[in-house]
C-alpha cells in the first residue's frame, strides 16, 4: 500500500484523487497541523445563548400537559413551541456547520485531530440541561484549543458550562460551605471521577475512591447557571472548605487548587501513557503497537504535553504508515462523511443522515456515556450495522449516481491500491448507480 | 472466474440462505440444529441496564433498621419538595418492597415468576462504568482479562444462535459464530441483486462475509416486525425471535440511563416503568413459550447507598439483578442480606456485595446450554464456583 493512501485514508476522510498527496504523504499530513484550517463558527450560538434557549424549552416541556398515560417523557417531540423550533434550528445548523467544514476542509487530518480531543473530552446532549451544547462546547472548547497543549485543551474541556452540566460538577456543593449549610446539600462526585479516569489518567492508574471523593470536594464552587449570567464561574460560597489530598499532593481551599490539579493530572505518567494509547488505537490501529505508544507518551512528557510535538510523534514515526497493521473499521459518521468528502459533495439532507448514522449505531452528539464512542472494530461491526451501512451505501449511490463516475473515482482516491475483486464489482455493475454503491460498500471503503 | 450476476440468481442465493438455514451460519446449521428439534427447549433473555440501576431504589430494604434515615425520609421531602408524589413501593415481603413503576414485575412475583436477588456483585470492586461493564459481559474476574463474552462462549460450545437487539455486538455475546445483531428497519429493503454482489465483494474479507451473510440470512424473519425502535418495541421483537422455531433460543437487550447522579427519583421513575413495560411486551412476544423462559436482567453495579449531595447516588457496589420466567420459582428475595447501617456498609458508603452475579449467571447458562461443569468452569466463566444455586421449578 501506498504512503498516500495511507495518509488519505487512514489518517483523514479519504480525498477525491491522491495526486495532490502522493509528493509528499508525510509532509501532507504534518503540514496541517502547522496552519490547521479553523471552521466558520460565525452566526452560531454561544453557551451563554443557548442556555438561555435551553432553559425555555424546558420550561415548555414542564408546563406541557402529560399525556392520556400521565407520562411527560423529556425527550418526546413534545409540543412544537416556537423555542423548541429555535433548538432544532440551533442544533441542526451547528452540525450542517461543522460537517460542512469536515467535507471541505483542506486540513482533514488536523480534523480528524480536532474530533478525536472533542470524543475524548465527551459530552452529549442525553439529558435536558444539554440539548443545546454539545456543538457550542466543540467550537468554543475544543477547537481553539486542540492545537495548543493538553492543559490548555484539558482546562478548557472541563471548565465549560457544557462539561459542568453534563458531568453534575454545576449542582455539586460543599457539604461544609456556607451554601452546603444553608440548603443541606452535597457532593456529586461525576465530573471528579471522569476527570481522573477518562480524561487524565485512566482508569487503572492508582488512585483510590478517596482521590475520586476529594478531587469532588476541590471541584465544589466551580459552578455555571443564571446566578453566574450563564458564564461558568467560581462560586466560593459554595467551595468545600479546607485542603484536600489527593494523589498524595496537598491542595489549599480555593480556586487556584483546580489549575493545581490540572497541571499535576497532565504531567502524571499515567495520563501521557492513556492519551498515547488513545491516540494510537484511534489514529493507527485497534491493538497499539508498544513501540509507538511508548515514542508517542515520551513526546508527551517531554514537550509538557504539546500538541505540534505530539502530532510529529505520532505522523511522524514509520510504525503510523506501516501497511501491515489490520485496518481500522471507520466509524459510521467518518464512514458517511468520507462519502461526501470523497464526492465533493455537502450534507445536505441533514436530519435524514443523522437518523441514517443513528440506524448504524451512532446517534451523533447523543454518545450513550461519558466514554464517548469507542474505537474498536467490534464495537462498529456487527450483521445489522453492516446492513444498514450496505442500505446506505445503496442509497446513497441511487442517490448520486450521476455525481462521479465510480470507476474513475476508485482509481483516483486508491491509486493501485483497490483489491482485484473490488475493482472487478465496481467495473462489472450494471449501473452507474450500483458502481457507486459497491464502491462505497467495498472493505477498502469501509475501513481504513 | 465467473460470477452469476443477473437478478434472477440473486434472488435465488437470498432464497437458500433463507429457507434451509434462516439463522444459523452453514457451519452451524450443519453441525447441530439441535435445539430445532425440541420446541419447548429453555429460552433465555439477558437485558442489561447499562449506567448502573440504583438497587435500593429498586428494591427498597424498607424492612432495615437504618432505612429510612437512609432513604425514607428523604426520598419522601425531595419528593414532596418537587411536588411529585412518590406511590408507596409495592410490597414484596415484610424486608423488602418493589418500586411502584414495577407493576409487571410486582405481578410476577405475586405469581411466584420473578426472584429478586439483592445485596449481588460482579467480583469487580471498583467504580469504574466500563470496566464493571467490561466485566461483567465478559465473565472474568478482572476487568479486560478476556475480550469475548461468557454468553458468546456458551453459546459456541453449544453450537446455538442468539440475537442481540442492538446495533452493534455487546462484548457478552462475542466469540461465538451463531450470534447476531437486529434493529428495526426505517428504510425499504436494498436492491437484492447488489445485496448479492456485495456478498461476492466481501469474499476475501472473512470479517465482513461471515457478518454480512449473518445480516441477510435472519432478514425474512422480521418481515412485518412493526414493534419500533424504543425498548418495548425490541423487547417485543426479541420475543417473537425466541417464539418462532426457526429462530434463536437466547436474545440479549440492554437499556442505558441509569447512571442517575441527579434528580433520581423522577428518572427512576421513568426508567423503570420504561423497564417494565418492556418486560411485558417481551412477554406478550413470546407467548406460550413464557413457560420455558429464563429472563436475567442485570446491571453493572449498584449505587452509593445515601443520597450524594444532588438528588442522586454516586457509583456504588452490590445492587440487583431480576430472574423472571414461567418456570423460574419465584416469589421470594434472594439475598444474604448485608444491612445498610453505617457499619454494615463497604467502605462507609455501598451496600456490601453477598452474593457474586458470577453464581447467578452460572447456572443459568447450564440450564440453558445444558454444559458440563468442566465446561462451565474453563470456558464460560473462568474459575466460577461449581454451580450451587437452582432457580427452577423442575
Amino acid at each position: 500500500m501506498q504512503a498516500a493512501t495511507i495518509a488519505s485514508h487512514r489518517f483523514g476522510y479519504t480525498e477525491t484523487s491522491l495526486r495532490a498527496v502522493q509528493p509528499d504523504p508525510r509532509g501532507w499530513v504534518l503540514d496541517q497541523f502547522r496552519q490547521p484550517a479553523a471552521m466558520d463558527a460565525s452566526g452560531l450560538l454561544d453557551s451563554v445563548a443557548a442556555m438561555q434557549l435551553t432553559r425555555e424549552v424546558l420550561k415548555g416541556a414542564l408546563q406541557a400537559k402529560p399525556d392520556a398515560d400521565g407520562k411527560k417523557p423529556q425527550d418526546a417531540p413534545g409540543p412544537a413551541t416556537p423555542s423548541r423550533l429555535e433548538l432544532r434550528k440551533t442544533n441542526l445548523k451547528g452540525l450542517q456547520r461543522r460537517w460542512q467544514h469536515i467535507v471541505a476542509t483542506p486540513t482533514p487530518v488536523a480534523e480528524r485531530w480536532v474530533q478525536f480531543w472533542a470524543n475524548h473530552f465527551c459530552v452529549a446532549a442525553t439529558k435536558g440541561s444539554m440539548l443545546a451544547l454539545v456543538w457550542p462546547h466543540e467550537y468554543e472548547a475544543i477547537r481553539p484549543n486542540a492545537f495548543t497543549d493538553f492543559k490548555t485543551l484539558l482546562r478548557a474541556a472541563v471548565l465549560h458550562p457544557a462539561m459542568l452540566l453534563y458531568l453534575d460538577n454545576a449542582q455539586s456543593i460543599g457539604p461544609d460551605s456556607l451554601g452546603g449549610q444553608r440548603r443541606k446539600k452535597g457532593l456529586n462526585e461525576n465530573l471528579a471521577r471522569e476527570l481522573l479516569e477518562l480524561h487524565t489518567l485512566g482508569v487503572n492508574a492508582g488512585y483510590t475512591q478517596e482521590d475520586v471523593t476529594q478531587t469532588a470536594r476541590l471541584l465544589t464552587g466551580w459552578t455555571v447557571g443564571p446566578q453566574t449570567g450563564g458564564k461558568v464561574a467560581f462560586v466560593p460560597v459554595i467551595h468545600e472548605p479546607g485542603s484536600k489530598t489527593i494523589l498524595g499532593k496537598r491542595y489549599a481551599e480555593g480556586p487556584q487548587a483546580l489549575d493545581q490539579l490540572l497541571g499535576d493530572l497532565s504531567v502524571h505518567p499515567a495520563c501521557a501513557r492513556f492519551v498515547a494509547t488513545k491516540l494510537v488505537r484511534h489514529f493507527v490501529t485497534d491493538e497499539p503497537p508498544a513501540v509507538l505508544v511508548d515514542a508517542v507518551a515520551l513526546r508527551f512528557r517531554e514537550s509538557g504535553g504539546d500538541m505540534q510535538a505530539l502530532a510529529r510523534a505520532l505522523f511522524g514515526h514509520d510504525l503510523a504508515w506501516s501497511p501491515h497493521h489490520s485496518p481500522k473499521f471507520k466509524r459510521p459518521e467518518d464512514l458517511v462523511l468520507s462519502a461526501h468528502r470523497m464526492l465533493k459533495m455537502p450534507v445536505a439532507f441533514v436530519e435524514q443522515t443523522v437518523r441514517t448514522l443513528q440506524d448504524m449505531g451512532q446517534a451523533v452528539g447523543r454518545a450513550p456515556s461519558p466514554q464517548g464512542w469507542p474505537d474498536r472494530t467490534e464495537d462498529w461491526l456487527s450483521p445489522d450495522a453492516l446492513l444498514k451501512r450496505v442500505q446506505w451505501a445503496d442509497h446513497f449511490g441511487s442517490a448520486n449516481s450521476d455525481a462521479a463516475d465510480a470507476r474513475a473515482l476508485s482509481r483516483l482516491a486508491w491509486g493501485e491500491d483497490l483489491s482485484d475483486t473490488t475493482l472487478k464489482h465496481i467495473e462489472r455493475a450494471e449501473s452507474s448507480a450500483q458502481a457507486l454503491a459497491l464502491a462505497l460498500a467495498s472493505p477498502e471503503f469501509q475501513r481504513r | 472466474m465467473t460470477l452469476p450476476m443477473n437478478r434472477r440468481a440473486a434472488l435465488h442465493w437470498l432464497g437458500a440462505a433463507a429457507t434451509a438455514s434462516a439463522w444459523l451460519p452453514a457451519r452451524l446449521a450443519l453441525a447441530a440444529p439441535s435445539h430445532a428439534q425440541d420446541p419447548q427447549g429453555p429460552r433465555l433473555v439477558v437485558v442489561l441496564l447499562r449506567g448502573a440501576l440504583d438497587g435500593l431504589a429498586a428494591v427498597p430494604a424498607q424492612g432495615d433498621a437504618a432505612w429510612s434515615a437512609l432513604r425514607g425520609d428523604a426520598d419522601a421531602s425531595a419528593a414532596a419538595a418537587k411536588g411529585v408524589p412518590v406511590p408507596a413501593a409495592l410490597r414484596l415481603d415484610g424486608s423488602f418492597g418493589l418500586h411502584p413503576s414495577l407493576a409487571h414485575l410486582h405481578a410476577w412475583y405475586g405469581q411466584n415468576e420473578l426472584l429478586v436477588v439483592h445485596a449481588a456483585a460482579s467480583p469487580y470492586r471498583e467504580r469504574s462504568h466500563f470496566d464493571a461493564q467490561q466485566l461483567l459481559e465478559s465473565g472474568g474476574d478482572k476487568p479486560f482479562a478476556l475480550n469475548t463474552g461468557w454468553l458468546g462462549r456458551a453459546l459456541q460450545t453449544a453450537g446455538q444462535p442468539a440475537i442481540a437487539l442492538a446495533a452493534a455486538m455487546p462484548l457478552a455475546l462475542r466469540g461465538a459464530d451463531g450470534a447476531s445483531t437486529w434493529t428495526p428497519d426505517r428504510r425499504q429493503d436494498a436492491d437484492p441483486d447488489l445485496m448479492a454482489r456485495v456478498g461476492q465483494m466481501y469474499r476475501d474479507d472473512p470479517q465482513l462475509a461471515a457478518a454480512f451473510a449473518q445480516a441477510m440470512g435472519q432478514q425474512d424473519m422480521t418481515v412485518g416486525a412493526d414493534g419500533g425502535a424504543g425498548f418495548a418495541g425490541l423487547a417485543k421483537q426479541a420475543g417473537s425471535f425466541l417464539a418462532d422455531l426457526k429462530g434463536p433460543r437466547v436474545a440479549w437487550l440492554e437499556v442505558g440511563g441509569w447512571d442517575t447522579h441527579t434528580n433520581q427519583s423522577s428518572r427512576l421513575t421513568r426508567l423503570l416503568t420504561g423497564l417494565d413495560d418492556g418486560l411485558g411486551a417481551l412477554r406478550e412476544g413470546l407467548g406460550a413459550h413464557w413457560a420455558h423462559t429464563t429472563v436475567l436482567v442485570m446491571t453493572e453495579f449498584g449505587r452509593s447507598a445515601a443520597y450524594n449531595g444532588t438528588g442522586g447516588t454516586d457509583h456504588g457496589t452490590a445492587g440487583v439483578a431480576f430472574l423472571a420466567g414461567g418456570n423460574v420459582a419465584g416469589g421470594k428475595v434472594l439475598t444474604d442480606w448485608p444491612g445498610l447501617a453505617k457499619g454494615q456498609l463497604l467502605d462507609g458508603r455501598d451496600l456490601k456485595p453477598t452474593m457474586d452475579l458470577r453464581s447467578v449467571i452460572a447456572p443459568v447458562v447450564q440450564h440453558q446450554f445444558a454444559l458440563s461443569t468442566a465446561q462451565l468452569q474453563s470456558v464460560v466463566l473462568p474459575g466460577v464456583g461449581k454451580p450451587v444455586l437452582n432457580f427452577w421449578r423442575t
